[in-house]
Protein backbone atom coordinates (compact mmCIF):
# COMPACT_ATOMS: atom_id res chain seq x y z
CA UNK A 1 0.00 0.00 0.00
CA UNK A 2 1.24 3.22 -0.80
CA UNK A 3 2.41 5.42 2.46
CA UNK A 4 0.33 9.34 1.93
CA UNK A 5 2.71 11.66 3.27
CA UNK A 6 0.99 13.54 6.25
CA UNK A 7 1.02 17.46 5.46
CA UNK A 8 -0.46 20.14 7.29
CA UNK A 9 -3.04 21.68 5.24
CA UNK A 10 -3.19 25.59 6.65
CA UNK A 11 -5.81 27.51 5.79
CA UNK A 12 -4.27 30.95 6.20
CA UNK A 13 -0.86 33.28 5.97
CA UNK A 14 0.91 35.71 7.20
CA UNK A 15 0.09 39.56 5.56
CA UNK A 16 3.11 40.81 3.35
CA UNK A 17 4.27 44.19 4.14
CA UNK A 18 5.92 46.48 1.35
CA UNK A 19 8.97 48.87 2.62
CA UNK A 20 11.02 50.79 0.58
CA UNK A 21 10.51 54.32 -1.13
CA UNK A 22 10.30 52.43 -4.63
CA UNK A 23 8.15 49.34 -2.53
CA UNK A 24 11.27 47.01 -3.65
CA UNK A 25 11.16 44.49 -0.07
CA UNK A 26 8.77 42.63 1.00
CA UNK A 27 8.41 40.79 4.16
CA UNK A 28 6.24 37.76 5.37
CA UNK A 29 3.47 36.60 3.16
CA UNK A 30 4.60 33.12 4.52
CA UNK A 31 1.64 30.41 4.33
CA UNK A 32 3.30 27.74 6.82
CA UNK A 33 5.79 27.06 9.37
CA UNK A 34 9.32 28.39 8.75
CA UNK A 35 11.10 26.94 5.90
CA UNK A 36 8.66 23.99 5.69
CA UNK A 37 8.66 24.47 1.92
CA UNK A 38 7.03 21.15 1.02
CA UNK A 39 3.75 22.52 2.95
CA UNK A 40 3.29 25.80 1.86
CA UNK A 41 5.01 29.40 0.63
CA UNK A 42 7.76 31.47 1.77
CA UNK A 43 7.60 33.99 -0.58
CA UNK A 44 10.13 36.08 1.12
CA UNK A 45 13.90 36.42 2.48
CA UNK A 46 13.99 38.20 6.31
CA UNK A 47 15.10 41.30 5.64
CA UNK A 48 18.48 42.23 7.86
CA UNK A 49 18.75 45.67 9.08
CA UNK A 50 22.11 47.08 10.36
CA UNK A 51 21.53 50.02 13.38
CA UNK A 52 22.84 53.42 12.60
CA UNK A 53 22.95 55.87 15.70
CA UNK A 54 22.58 59.42 15.73
CA UNK A 55 25.41 59.84 18.08
CA UNK A 56 28.15 58.20 19.12
CA UNK A 57 27.26 55.15 20.98
CA UNK A 58 29.25 55.05 24.16
CA UNK A 59 28.59 51.56 25.95
CA UNK A 60 29.31 49.38 22.62
CA UNK A 61 32.60 47.17 22.97
CA UNK A 62 35.70 48.07 21.44
CA UNK A 63 35.02 45.58 18.91
CA UNK A 64 31.78 46.38 17.60
CA UNK A 65 32.71 49.86 16.83
CA UNK A 66 35.99 48.73 15.06
CA UNK A 67 33.85 48.20 11.35
CA UNK A 68 32.22 51.83 11.51
CA UNK A 69 35.23 53.57 13.44
CA UNK A 70 35.23 56.65 10.83
CA UNK A 71 31.50 57.16 10.79
CA UNK A 72 30.25 56.79 14.58
CA UNK A 73 29.71 60.23 14.81
CA UNK A 74 28.01 61.17 11.15
CA UNK A 75 24.88 59.10 10.77
CA UNK A 76 24.90 59.66 7.11
CA UNK A 77 28.08 58.46 6.16
CA UNK A 78 27.30 55.44 8.82
CA UNK A 79 24.64 54.24 7.55
CA UNK A 80 26.06 54.31 3.33
CA UNK A 81 28.89 52.01 5.17
CA UNK A 82 26.28 49.65 5.99
CA UNK A 83 25.05 49.53 2.75
CA UNK A 84 28.37 48.49 1.64
CA UNK A 85 28.25 45.94 3.72
CA UNK A 86 25.80 44.15 2.91
CA UNK A 87 22.34 45.60 5.19
CA UNK A 88 18.87 44.81 3.55
CA UNK A 89 17.42 48.27 5.35
CA UNK A 90 18.65 50.66 7.77
CA UNK A 91 17.27 51.06 11.67
CA UNK A 92 18.00 54.46 12.43
CA UNK A 93 18.17 54.63 16.14
CA UNK A 94 17.06 58.22 17.06
CA UNK A 95 18.86 58.00 20.77
CA UNK A 96 19.64 61.64 20.77
CA UNK A 97 16.78 62.25 21.51
CA UNK A 98 16.82 60.82 25.10
CA UNK A 99 16.54 62.88 27.82
CA UNK A 100 19.56 61.24 29.53
CA UNK A 101 21.57 62.31 26.78
CA UNK A 102 21.30 65.33 24.35
CA UNK A 103 17.52 65.58 24.50
CA UNK A 104 17.60 66.51 20.96
CA UNK A 105 14.38 68.27 19.56
CA UNK A 106 11.85 66.39 17.23
CA UNK A 107 12.68 68.79 14.30
CA UNK A 108 16.47 68.01 14.62
CA UNK A 109 15.49 63.90 14.56
CA UNK A 110 13.63 64.46 11.78
CA UNK A 111 15.98 66.80 9.58
CA UNK A 112 18.59 63.53 10.61
CA UNK A 113 15.86 60.45 9.26
CA UNK A 114 15.76 63.11 6.29
CA UNK A 115 19.12 62.75 5.59
CA UNK A 116 19.87 59.36 6.15
CA UNK A 117 16.83 58.28 4.13
CA UNK A 118 18.41 60.66 0.99
CA UNK A 119 21.58 59.14 1.26
CA UNK A 120 20.67 55.64 0.76
CA UNK A 121 18.36 53.29 -1.37
CA UNK A 122 17.28 50.24 0.77
CA UNK A 123 14.49 50.87 3.30
CA UNK A 124 14.50 52.39 5.91
CA UNK A 125 13.44 51.61 9.74
CA UNK A 126 13.56 54.55 12.23
CA UNK A 127 13.77 53.50 16.39
CA UNK A 128 12.94 56.51 19.04
CA UNK A 129 14.96 56.11 21.70
CA UNK A 130 13.02 54.12 23.49
CA UNK A 131 10.74 56.63 26.05
CA UNK A 132 7.71 56.27 25.11
CA UNK A 133 5.87 60.03 25.38
CA UNK A 134 9.33 61.47 23.59
CA UNK A 135 9.36 58.63 20.41
CA UNK A 136 5.43 59.46 19.84
CA UNK A 137 6.37 63.61 19.55
CA UNK A 138 9.56 62.50 17.82
CA UNK A 139 8.00 60.18 15.43
CA UNK A 140 5.50 62.25 14.39
CA UNK A 141 7.91 64.95 12.81
CA UNK A 142 10.00 61.89 11.30
CA UNK A 143 6.90 60.32 10.19
CA UNK A 144 6.26 64.02 8.02
CA UNK A 145 9.61 63.93 7.44
CA UNK A 146 9.85 60.98 5.66
CA UNK A 147 6.44 61.42 3.88
CA UNK A 148 6.26 58.58 0.84
CA UNK A 149 9.44 57.05 1.60
CA UNK A 150 7.74 53.53 2.78
CA UNK A 151 9.45 53.41 6.10
CA UNK A 152 8.98 51.20 9.39
CA UNK A 153 8.64 53.03 12.31
CA UNK A 154 8.12 52.56 15.79
CA UNK A 155 8.26 51.75 18.42
CA UNK A 156 4.41 52.26 19.43
CA UNK A 157 3.63 50.96 22.73
CA UNK A 158 0.27 50.72 24.33
CA UNK A 159 0.91 54.05 25.87
CA UNK A 160 2.11 55.96 22.80
CA UNK A 161 0.41 53.36 19.35
CA UNK A 162 -2.27 56.64 18.55
CA UNK A 163 -0.01 59.05 17.68
CA UNK A 164 2.33 56.72 15.96
CA UNK A 165 -0.11 55.20 13.96
CA UNK A 166 -1.59 58.35 13.07
CA UNK A 167 1.56 59.80 11.54
CA UNK A 168 2.37 56.40 9.87
CA UNK A 169 -1.07 56.45 8.29
CA UNK A 170 -0.90 60.08 7.17
CA UNK A 171 2.52 59.72 5.91
CA UNK A 172 2.41 56.08 3.95
CA UNK A 173 4.57 54.06 6.75
CA UNK A 174 4.29 50.96 8.54
CA UNK A 175 4.75 50.88 12.40
CA UNK A 176 5.95 48.07 15.11
CA UNK A 177 4.16 47.35 17.34
CA UNK A 178 5.87 46.53 20.48
CA UNK A 179 4.73 44.04 23.72
CA UNK A 180 6.14 42.54 26.23
CA UNK A 181 6.33 39.28 25.77
CA UNK A 182 3.16 38.62 25.79
CA UNK A 183 1.22 37.58 23.00
CA UNK A 184 -2.15 38.37 24.22
CA UNK A 185 -1.34 42.06 24.63
CA UNK A 186 0.61 41.92 20.87
CA UNK A 187 -2.63 40.76 19.53
CA UNK A 188 -4.65 43.22 21.60
CA UNK A 189 -2.08 46.18 20.85
CA UNK A 190 -2.65 44.94 16.84
CA UNK A 191 -6.56 44.91 17.48
CA UNK A 192 -6.43 48.23 18.55
CA UNK A 193 -3.66 49.81 15.75
CA UNK A 194 -6.11 48.12 12.98
CA UNK A 195 -9.36 49.90 14.88
CA UNK A 196 -7.67 53.61 13.72
CA UNK A 197 -7.72 51.70 10.48
CA UNK A 198 -4.47 51.55 10.08
CA UNK A 199 -4.08 48.16 7.37
CA UNK A 200 -2.71 44.88 9.09
CA UNK A 201 -0.05 44.20 6.94
CA UNK A 202 0.90 47.74 7.64
CA UNK A 203 2.28 46.24 11.40
CA UNK A 204 5.21 44.22 12.32
CA UNK A 205 5.34 42.68 15.38
CA UNK A 206 7.99 43.42 18.18
CA UNK A 207 7.85 40.92 21.14
CA UNK A 208 11.11 42.52 22.50
CA UNK A 209 13.15 38.88 22.20
CA UNK A 210 15.73 37.95 24.24
CA UNK A 211 19.04 37.05 23.30
CA UNK A 212 20.80 33.26 23.37
CA UNK A 213 21.29 32.43 27.35
CA UNK A 214 18.76 35.41 27.76
CA UNK A 215 15.23 33.94 27.66
CA UNK A 216 15.95 33.11 23.67
CA UNK A 217 13.26 29.88 24.26
CA UNK A 218 10.57 32.09 25.89
CA UNK A 219 10.42 34.31 22.68
CA UNK A 220 10.95 31.52 20.72
CA UNK A 221 7.48 29.85 21.71
CA UNK A 222 5.70 32.79 21.69
CA UNK A 223 6.78 33.57 18.27
CA UNK A 224 5.63 30.14 17.05
CA UNK A 225 2.85 30.76 18.67
CA UNK A 226 1.77 33.12 16.69
CA UNK A 227 2.86 32.10 13.24
CA UNK A 228 0.28 28.58 14.06
CA UNK A 229 -2.40 31.19 15.07
CA UNK A 230 -1.75 33.44 11.81
CA UNK A 231 -1.90 29.76 9.84
CA UNK A 232 -4.94 28.95 11.56
CA UNK A 233 -6.85 32.36 10.45
CA UNK A 234 -6.09 34.60 13.19
CA UNK A 235 -5.94 37.57 11.22
CA UNK A 236 -4.40 39.59 14.63
CA UNK A 237 -1.51 37.77 14.97
CA UNK A 238 -0.44 37.45 10.83
CA UNK A 239 1.82 40.11 11.30
CA UNK A 240 5.36 39.79 9.91
CA UNK A 241 8.10 39.86 13.33
CA UNK A 242 10.37 42.17 13.93
CA UNK A 243 13.13 41.16 16.52
CA UNK A 244 15.67 43.34 17.64
CA UNK A 245 18.51 41.08 18.02
CA UNK A 246 22.04 43.57 17.65
CA UNK A 247 20.79 44.86 20.71
CA UNK A 248 19.97 42.03 22.98
CA UNK A 249 23.50 40.06 21.39
CA UNK A 250 25.58 42.83 23.02
CA UNK A 251 24.23 42.95 25.90
CA UNK A 252 25.01 39.47 26.54
CA UNK A 253 28.19 39.51 29.06
CA UNK A 254 29.53 36.87 26.54
CA UNK A 255 29.52 39.06 24.26
CA UNK A 256 31.01 41.99 26.12
CA UNK A 257 33.38 40.43 27.99
CA UNK A 258 36.99 40.83 26.84
CA UNK A 259 39.51 38.20 26.20
CA UNK A 260 41.83 38.68 29.38
CA UNK A 261 38.73 38.66 31.72
CA UNK A 262 36.91 35.15 30.16
CA UNK A 263 40.04 33.55 28.22
CA UNK A 264 38.17 30.10 28.40
CA UNK A 265 35.54 31.49 26.12
CA UNK A 266 37.31 31.88 23.44
CA UNK A 267 38.54 35.55 21.68
CA UNK A 268 35.82 38.03 22.49
CA UNK A 269 35.38 38.99 18.83
CA UNK A 270 34.49 35.57 17.15
CA UNK A 271 32.29 35.01 20.58
CA UNK A 272 30.45 38.25 20.23
CA UNK A 273 29.36 37.72 16.93
CA UNK A 274 28.46 34.10 17.25
CA UNK A 275 26.08 35.18 19.70
CA UNK A 276 24.47 37.76 17.32
CA UNK A 277 24.34 35.22 14.44
CA UNK A 278 22.90 31.96 16.50
CA UNK A 279 20.13 34.41 18.47
CA UNK A 280 19.42 35.44 14.82
CA UNK A 281 19.59 31.82 12.89
CA UNK A 282 16.97 30.52 16.14
CA UNK A 283 14.66 33.53 15.68
CA UNK A 284 14.51 32.97 11.98
CA UNK A 285 13.63 29.48 12.92
CA UNK A 286 10.91 30.72 15.00
CA UNK A 287 9.41 33.24 12.34
CA UNK A 288 11.21 36.02 12.05
CA UNK A 289 11.15 38.07 9.50
CA UNK A 290 12.87 41.63 10.12
CA UNK A 291 16.59 41.22 12.16
CA UNK A 292 17.84 44.36 13.40
CA UNK A 293 21.79 43.82 13.57
CA UNK A 294 24.64 45.78 14.64
CA UNK A 295 27.56 43.58 13.85
CA UNK A 296 28.27 43.82 9.48
CA UNK A 297 29.90 40.01 9.91
CA UNK A 298 26.98 38.77 11.53
CA UNK A 299 25.09 39.96 8.55
CA UNK A 300 27.47 38.29 6.07
CA UNK A 301 26.86 34.74 8.33
CA UNK A 302 23.23 35.04 8.94
CA UNK A 303 23.20 35.32 4.83
CA UNK A 304 24.60 32.46 4.33
CA UNK A 305 22.44 30.40 6.53
CA UNK A 306 18.75 32.11 5.37
CA UNK A 307 20.29 31.24 1.53
CA UNK A 308 20.46 27.57 2.45
CA UNK A 309 17.13 27.88 4.48
CA UNK A 310 15.32 29.13 1.28
CA UNK A 311 16.27 26.49 -0.99
CA UNK A 312 13.42 24.54 -1.65
CA UNK A 313 13.10 21.38 0.13
CA UNK A 314 9.62 20.54 -1.63
CA UNK A 315 8.65 17.31 -2.83
CA UNK B 1 -16.37 25.90 15.24
CA UNK B 2 -18.03 25.91 11.78
CA UNK B 3 -21.38 27.67 12.12
CA UNK B 4 -23.66 26.22 9.60
CA UNK B 5 -26.64 29.04 9.60
CA UNK B 6 -29.77 26.87 9.73
CA UNK B 7 -32.28 29.57 8.30
CA UNK B 8 -32.62 29.19 4.44
CA UNK B 9 -35.10 26.16 5.29
CA UNK B 10 -38.71 25.85 3.80
CA UNK B 11 -39.54 24.44 7.59
CA UNK B 12 -39.83 28.64 8.18
CA UNK B 13 -42.48 30.28 6.94
CA UNK B 14 -40.66 33.30 5.40
CA UNK B 15 -38.89 30.81 3.26
CA UNK B 16 -41.61 28.21 2.26
CA UNK B 17 -43.21 31.42 0.94
CA UNK B 18 -40.59 32.54 -0.45
CA UNK B 19 -39.97 29.30 -2.63
CA UNK B 20 -44.10 29.28 -3.06
CA UNK B 21 -43.96 33.03 -4.51
CA UNK B 22 -40.67 32.73 -6.27
CA UNK B 23 -39.37 35.50 -4.12
CA UNK B 24 -35.51 35.64 -3.56
CA UNK B 25 -35.87 38.60 -1.03
CA UNK B 26 -36.21 36.36 1.96
CA UNK B 27 -33.38 34.09 0.70
CA UNK B 28 -31.09 37.01 0.33
CA UNK B 29 -31.66 38.53 3.78
CA UNK B 30 -30.54 35.01 5.46
CA UNK B 31 -28.14 34.60 3.29
CA UNK B 32 -26.12 37.97 4.07
CA UNK B 33 -27.71 38.37 7.67
CA UNK B 34 -25.94 34.55 8.37
CA UNK B 35 -22.72 35.52 7.16
CA UNK B 36 -22.53 38.52 9.08
CA UNK B 37 -23.28 36.33 12.01
CA UNK B 38 -19.98 34.14 11.62
CA UNK B 39 -21.83 31.46 9.66
CA UNK B 40 -19.29 29.50 7.32
CA UNK B 41 -22.19 27.39 5.75
CA UNK B 42 -25.62 28.42 5.20
CA UNK B 43 -27.71 25.23 5.24
CA UNK B 44 -30.05 25.38 2.07
CA UNK B 45 -33.45 23.00 2.74
CA UNK B 46 -36.33 23.09 0.28
CA UNK B 47 -38.67 22.28 3.87
CA UNK B 48 -41.33 19.58 3.32
CA UNK B 49 -43.73 20.79 1.62
CA UNK B 50 -42.09 20.99 -2.14
CA UNK B 51 -43.33 18.11 -3.95
CA UNK B 52 -40.25 15.65 -4.90
CA UNK B 53 -40.10 16.60 -8.29
CA UNK B 54 -40.08 19.87 -7.78
CA UNK B 55 -37.05 19.42 -5.12
CA UNK B 56 -34.32 20.11 -7.77
CA UNK B 57 -35.33 23.19 -9.17
CA UNK B 58 -36.25 24.46 -6.28
CA UNK B 59 -32.82 23.44 -4.68
CA UNK B 60 -31.03 24.88 -7.69
CA UNK B 61 -32.63 28.41 -7.22
CA UNK B 62 -32.13 28.65 -3.37
CA UNK B 63 -28.58 27.82 -4.21
CA UNK B 64 -28.11 30.34 -6.97
CA UNK B 65 -30.49 33.11 -5.45
CA UNK B 66 -28.03 32.78 -1.99
CA UNK B 67 -24.77 32.95 -3.72
CA UNK B 68 -25.51 35.75 -5.42
CA UNK B 69 -25.83 37.70 -2.29
CA UNK B 70 -23.21 35.80 -0.18
CA UNK B 71 -19.78 34.71 -0.52
CA UNK B 72 -20.32 31.35 1.74
CA UNK B 73 -20.08 28.07 0.78
CA UNK B 74 -24.17 25.90 1.12
CA UNK B 75 -24.49 23.17 3.16
CA UNK B 76 -26.90 21.16 0.68
CA UNK B 77 -29.56 19.56 3.01
CA UNK B 78 -32.65 17.21 1.40
CA UNK B 79 -33.25 13.54 1.92
CA UNK B 80 -33.68 13.70 -2.06
CA UNK B 81 -30.30 12.51 -4.02
CA UNK B 82 -31.66 14.12 -7.33
CA UNK B 83 -31.99 17.70 -5.43
CA UNK B 84 -29.06 17.32 -3.68
CA UNK B 85 -27.03 16.60 -7.01
CA UNK B 86 -28.91 20.02 -8.56
CA UNK B 87 -27.49 21.69 -5.78
CA UNK B 88 -24.37 20.80 -6.27
CA UNK B 89 -23.98 21.13 -10.08
CA UNK B 90 -24.84 25.18 -9.42
CA UNK B 91 -22.79 25.51 -6.57
CA UNK B 92 -20.01 27.81 -6.44
CA UNK B 93 -16.81 26.81 -4.10
CA UNK B 94 -16.63 23.62 -1.63
CA UNK B 95 -20.33 22.64 -0.98
CA UNK B 96 -21.35 20.43 1.45
CA UNK B 97 -23.59 17.27 1.11
CA UNK B 98 -25.93 17.40 4.19
CA UNK B 99 -26.44 14.14 4.60
CA UNK B 100 -26.09 10.24 4.48
CA UNK B 101 -27.22 7.79 7.09
CA UNK B 102 -25.06 4.60 7.59
CA UNK B 103 -27.38 2.29 5.26
CA UNK B 104 -25.22 0.84 2.81
CA UNK B 105 -27.43 1.81 -0.11
CA UNK B 106 -27.47 5.79 0.50
CA UNK B 107 -23.61 5.65 0.86
CA UNK B 108 -23.22 4.07 -2.44
CA UNK B 109 -25.02 7.55 -3.76
CA UNK B 110 -23.95 10.31 -1.85
CA UNK B 111 -20.35 9.38 -1.17
CA UNK B 112 -19.56 9.11 -4.49
CA UNK B 113 -21.26 12.16 -5.13
CA UNK B 114 -19.23 13.87 -2.78
CA UNK B 115 -16.17 12.36 -4.36
CA UNK B 116 -17.66 13.73 -7.43
CA UNK B 117 -17.84 17.09 -6.43
CA UNK B 118 -15.46 17.46 -4.40
CA UNK B 119 -18.16 18.14 -1.47
CA UNK B 120 -17.70 17.88 2.51
CA UNK B 121 -19.97 15.20 3.49
CA UNK B 122 -22.62 14.73 6.60
CA UNK B 123 -23.06 11.08 7.84
CA UNK B 124 -25.61 10.72 10.15
CA UNK B 125 -24.23 8.10 12.80
CA UNK B 126 -28.34 6.16 12.51
CA UNK B 127 -29.53 4.00 9.47
CA UNK B 128 -32.97 2.83 8.84
CA UNK B 129 -33.60 1.35 12.31
CA UNK B 130 -33.29 4.08 13.95
CA UNK B 131 -31.08 6.14 16.05
CA UNK B 132 -29.15 4.32 18.70
CA UNK B 133 -29.80 4.73 21.77
CA UNK B 134 -25.90 4.17 23.00
CA UNK B 135 -22.64 6.04 22.14
CA UNK B 136 -20.91 2.19 21.01
CA UNK B 137 -23.97 1.53 18.78
CA UNK B 138 -23.15 5.24 17.23
CA UNK B 139 -19.70 4.96 16.89
CA UNK B 140 -20.38 1.45 15.21
CA UNK B 141 -22.27 3.03 12.57
CA UNK B 142 -19.89 6.20 12.27
CA UNK B 143 -17.05 3.17 11.78
CA UNK B 144 -19.39 2.31 8.96
CA UNK B 145 -19.05 6.07 6.96
CA UNK B 146 -15.13 6.61 7.65
CA UNK B 147 -14.84 3.26 6.09
CA UNK B 148 -16.64 3.93 3.21
CA UNK B 149 -15.43 7.93 2.53
CA UNK B 150 -11.77 5.88 2.79
CA UNK B 151 -12.63 3.73 0.14
CA UNK B 152 -13.56 6.47 -2.18
CA UNK B 153 -11.07 8.95 -1.44
CA UNK B 154 -12.89 11.22 0.28
CA UNK B 155 -10.70 12.97 2.98
CA UNK B 156 -11.33 12.78 7.24
CA UNK B 157 -11.09 16.27 6.76
CA UNK B 158 -14.23 16.45 4.66
CA UNK B 159 -16.47 14.09 6.83
CA UNK B 160 -18.38 15.64 9.00
CA UNK B 161 -19.85 12.80 11.52
CA UNK B 162 -23.24 13.95 12.83
CA UNK B 163 -23.88 12.04 16.36
CA UNK B 164 -27.54 13.10 16.56
CA UNK B 165 -28.83 14.92 19.50
CA UNK B 166 -32.65 14.48 19.71
CA UNK B 167 -35.10 16.67 22.12
CA UNK B 168 -34.10 16.84 25.50
CA UNK B 169 -37.77 16.64 26.46
CA UNK B 170 -38.54 13.25 24.97
CA UNK B 171 -35.07 11.52 25.07
CA UNK B 172 -33.43 12.91 28.01
CA UNK B 173 -30.90 9.70 28.11
CA UNK B 174 -29.25 10.71 24.47
CA UNK B 175 -27.45 13.77 25.83
CA UNK B 176 -24.80 11.90 27.59
CA UNK B 177 -24.05 9.59 24.98
CA UNK B 178 -24.02 11.74 22.13
CA UNK B 179 -20.88 13.89 24.32
CA UNK B 180 -19.21 10.16 24.34
CA UNK B 181 -20.03 9.22 20.92
CA UNK B 182 -18.09 13.25 20.00
CA UNK B 183 -15.13 11.86 22.05
CA UNK B 184 -14.56 8.28 20.48
CA UNK B 185 -15.30 9.60 17.08
CA UNK B 186 -12.38 11.43 17.42
CA UNK B 187 -10.32 8.35 18.07
CA UNK B 188 -11.76 6.33 14.67
CA UNK B 189 -9.59 7.35 12.42
CA UNK B 190 -6.05 10.07 11.97
CA UNK B 191 -6.49 12.32 11.33
CA UNK B 192 -9.34 12.13 12.86
CA UNK B 193 -13.07 12.75 11.11
CA UNK B 194 -14.77 15.96 12.16
CA UNK B 195 -18.26 16.40 13.80
CA UNK B 196 -21.39 17.86 13.32
CA UNK B 197 -24.56 18.12 14.91
CA UNK B 198 -27.98 20.12 14.18
CA UNK B 199 -28.15 21.82 17.54
CA UNK B 200 -31.46 22.78 17.16
CA UNK B 201 -32.93 19.62 17.67
CA UNK B 202 -31.74 19.47 21.20
CA UNK B 203 -34.42 22.08 22.23
CA UNK B 204 -37.25 21.00 19.84
CA UNK B 205 -40.83 21.75 21.82
CA UNK B 206 -38.96 22.88 25.06
CA UNK B 207 -38.96 26.16 26.87
CA UNK B 208 -35.99 28.49 27.08
CA UNK B 209 -34.07 27.08 23.73
CA UNK B 210 -31.82 29.27 23.30
CA UNK B 211 -30.32 28.79 26.68
CA UNK B 212 -30.30 24.78 26.09
CA UNK B 213 -29.00 24.93 22.90
CA UNK B 214 -26.11 27.50 23.81
CA UNK B 215 -25.57 24.95 26.67
CA UNK B 216 -25.48 22.02 24.69
CA UNK B 217 -23.01 23.49 22.29
CA UNK B 218 -20.52 24.83 24.82
CA UNK B 219 -20.26 20.79 26.52
CA UNK B 220 -19.87 19.36 23.07
CA UNK B 221 -17.40 21.94 21.84
CA UNK B 222 -15.70 20.49 25.12
CA UNK B 223 -15.75 16.67 23.99
CA UNK B 224 -14.59 17.54 20.20
CA UNK B 225 -17.61 18.94 18.33
CA UNK B 226 -15.71 20.84 15.01
CA UNK B 227 -19.30 22.18 13.43
CA UNK B 228 -23.17 22.74 13.83
CA UNK B 229 -25.90 23.61 11.96
CA UNK B 230 -27.53 26.59 14.45
CA UNK B 231 -29.58 29.44 14.48
CA UNK B 232 -26.56 32.06 13.99
CA UNK B 233 -28.75 34.95 14.63
CA UNK B 234 -28.90 34.52 18.55
CA UNK B 235 -25.83 36.89 19.84
CA UNK B 236 -25.32 35.13 22.94
CA UNK B 237 -24.82 31.66 21.21
CA UNK B 238 -21.55 33.71 19.27
CA UNK B 239 -20.39 35.10 22.08
CA UNK B 240 -20.42 31.60 24.05
CA UNK B 241 -18.52 30.46 20.91
CA UNK B 242 -16.31 33.17 21.60
CA UNK B 243 -15.32 32.53 24.92
CA UNK B 244 -15.23 28.64 24.66
CA UNK B 245 -12.49 29.02 21.83
CA UNK B 246 -10.36 30.92 24.45
CA UNK B 247 -10.96 28.87 26.94
CA UNK B 248 -10.34 25.71 24.53
CA UNK B 249 -7.23 27.17 23.53
CA UNK B 250 -8.16 27.72 20.22
CA UNK B 251 -8.27 31.30 19.90
CA UNK B 252 -5.41 33.37 21.49
CA UNK B 253 -6.77 35.56 24.53
CA UNK B 254 -6.91 39.17 23.67
CA UNK B 255 -9.00 42.06 25.64
CA UNK B 256 -11.21 42.22 22.54
CA UNK B 257 -12.01 38.59 22.13
CA UNK B 258 -16.08 38.56 21.34
CA UNK B 259 -15.37 41.54 18.62
CA UNK B 260 -12.49 39.63 17.11
CA UNK B 261 -14.38 36.16 16.71
CA UNK B 262 -16.61 38.41 14.81
CA UNK B 263 -14.60 40.36 12.91
CA UNK B 264 -13.31 37.20 10.91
Amino acid sequence: MAVTIAKEKWTSKVGEMVLGADSSVKVGGESTLPYLHFEGEIPNKPVLALEVWDLEPADWPEILKKPFNDVLADPVAWAKKNVEYGADAIALRLMSAHPDFKDASPEDCAATAKAVAEAVNVPLIVIGCGVEEKDAEVLEKVGEALSGKNCLIGCATEKNYKTITATAMVNGHSVIASSPLDINLAKQLNILMTEMNLPANRIAIDPLVGALGYGIEYAYSIMERARLGALMGDKMLAMPVICFVGQEAWKAKEAKSPDEESPEWGAQERRAILWEVITTTTFAQAGGSIFVLRHPETVKQVKVHIDKMMESNAY
Amino acid sequence: MILIGERINGMFKDIREAIQNKDPEPVRYWAKRQQEQCAAYLDINTGPTVEKEDQPAVMEWLVKTAQEVSTLPCCIDSTNPDAIEAGLKVHRGKAMINSTTADQWKMDIYIPMAAKYNAAIIGLAMNEKGVPKSAADRIALAMEIVVNCDMHGVPMEDLYIDPLMLPCNVAQEHGVEVLETLRMIKTLADPAPRTTMGLSNASQRCTNRHLINRTFLIMSMACGLDSAIADVDDDALLDAVAAANILLNKDIYCDSFLKTFRSR
